[in-house]
């Protein structure tokens, strides 16, 4: 059996890391804290910085923290979408899939019971 | 007598580095640390779904304040930025932890774990005091329904951070009595999953809660 046969069917446990060596695992937590770090700082300052039109700054914010989450999945969590890694990645996917449905779900269906359950103006509610 | 190659590649199950063919129906069943590690990742995602539920609460509840002080009046966002300044920097000490029990380095380690504890407990400070002084104002988790849902949320977390430094300190005492054994670097790495596992949600959290609540 070829060395590549043998590395795609092994599997690994979340938060092993595929790569040996020390030297290799502090570079990869490195760049994963100045990553975060320049995330969470660009996360804090640009809604104070005026550089976005308004309404558009909470999409910005998402994406920072969308990004960040994938940060620190990949450098300090070592979820790949290498084959050793094909389990873990599947139940993320699956507990991303329900968190999606659970709050875009429930933000969806309250959003429109506000709009028909109020009384006078429905247009004051509206965001 | 039969010896598969798997079994001799990793007498003690660690299964840190590519024995053959697990979950692909060659070499026998996975090893203890890809199997404990797995079932640890899947809780870790039951608790992101229950937080997902905290997190819906708060979505829905976020403007009903009842003529109560609405999240930007009250939200501090300089103790905000040290909280995650501290948990981000505890999450790189806690990488650097398993980096020295890989290398077996024990002085390495607890050195990185006591930072990883200071770091975590400046946390849970900053945020009782924050906690502390949102009461002591009046906006109390009985004030309003978006207080209600702010407190739940946060304070789950807080609740999670703290059993994780409880949690720290029993692994750097296994590591103390029972050296580097297989269950216990079985325990380190699903300690060391929940830590930034609970990073990623103080991620989510900071920038739904705080930062988009003090925009409004």
């Amino acid at each position: 059996m070829s060395e590549d046969h043998k590395r795609a069917g092994s599997d690994l446990a979340p938060g092993d890391e595929p790569l040996d060596g020390l030297t290799s695992g502090l570079q990869s937590y490195l760049i994963g804290l100045a990553l975060a770090a320049l995330l969470t700082v660009a996360a804090f300052v640009l809604p104070g910085m005026g550089l976005l039109w308004g309404p558009g700054v909470p999409v910005a914010l998402a994406v920072l923290a969308i990004a960040q989450m994938g940060v620190h999945l990949v450098f300090f969590l070592h979820i790949t979408t290498a084959p050793d890694n094909t389990n873990n990645v599947l139940a993320l996917a699956f507990g991303v899939l329900i968190v999606m449905l659970l709050i875009g779900g429930s933000v969806w269906i309250m959003g429109h019971l506000n709009h028909n359950m109020m009384p006078s103006h429905p247009m004051m509610r509206m965001p | 007598m039969i010896e598969t190659p798997a079994a001799n590649a990793d007498p003690c199950h660690l299964g840190t580095h590519h024995q053959r063919a697990a979950g692909h129906g060659e070499g026998g069943p996975a090893s203890r640390r890809i199997i404990v590690g797995y079932g640890f990742w899947i809780f870790l995602l039951g608790d992101i779904v229950m937080f997902s539920a905290l997190f819906a609460a708060y979505a829905v509840l976020q403007g009903e304040t009842a003529g109560g002080p609405a999240g930007r009046e009250i939200f501090d966002l300089n103790s905000v930025a040290i909280e995650t300044a501290c948990l981000l920097a505890s999450s790189f000490t806690c990488g650097l932890a398993s980096l020295a029990v890989e290398a077996r380095r024990a002085p390495a380690y607890y050195a990185a774990m006591g930072v990883t504890f200071v770091l975590g407990a400046a946390f849970i400070l900053l945020e009782v005091r924050e906690f502390a002084d949102l009461v002591a104002r009046g906006a109390a988790p009985q004030r309003s329904a978006f207080l209600s849902a702010f407190f739940t949320l946060v304070g789950c977390h807080g609740l999670h951070v703290t059993a994780g430094l409880l949690w720290l300190t029993t692994m750097m005492a296994q590591i103390y009595a029972k050296g580097f054994r297989a269950d216990i670097l079985r325990r380190f790495l699903c300690f060391s999953l929940f830590w930034h596992a609970l990073d990623i949600i103080w991620v989510a959290l900071f920038t739904v809660v705080y930062l988009m609540g003090a925009g409004q």
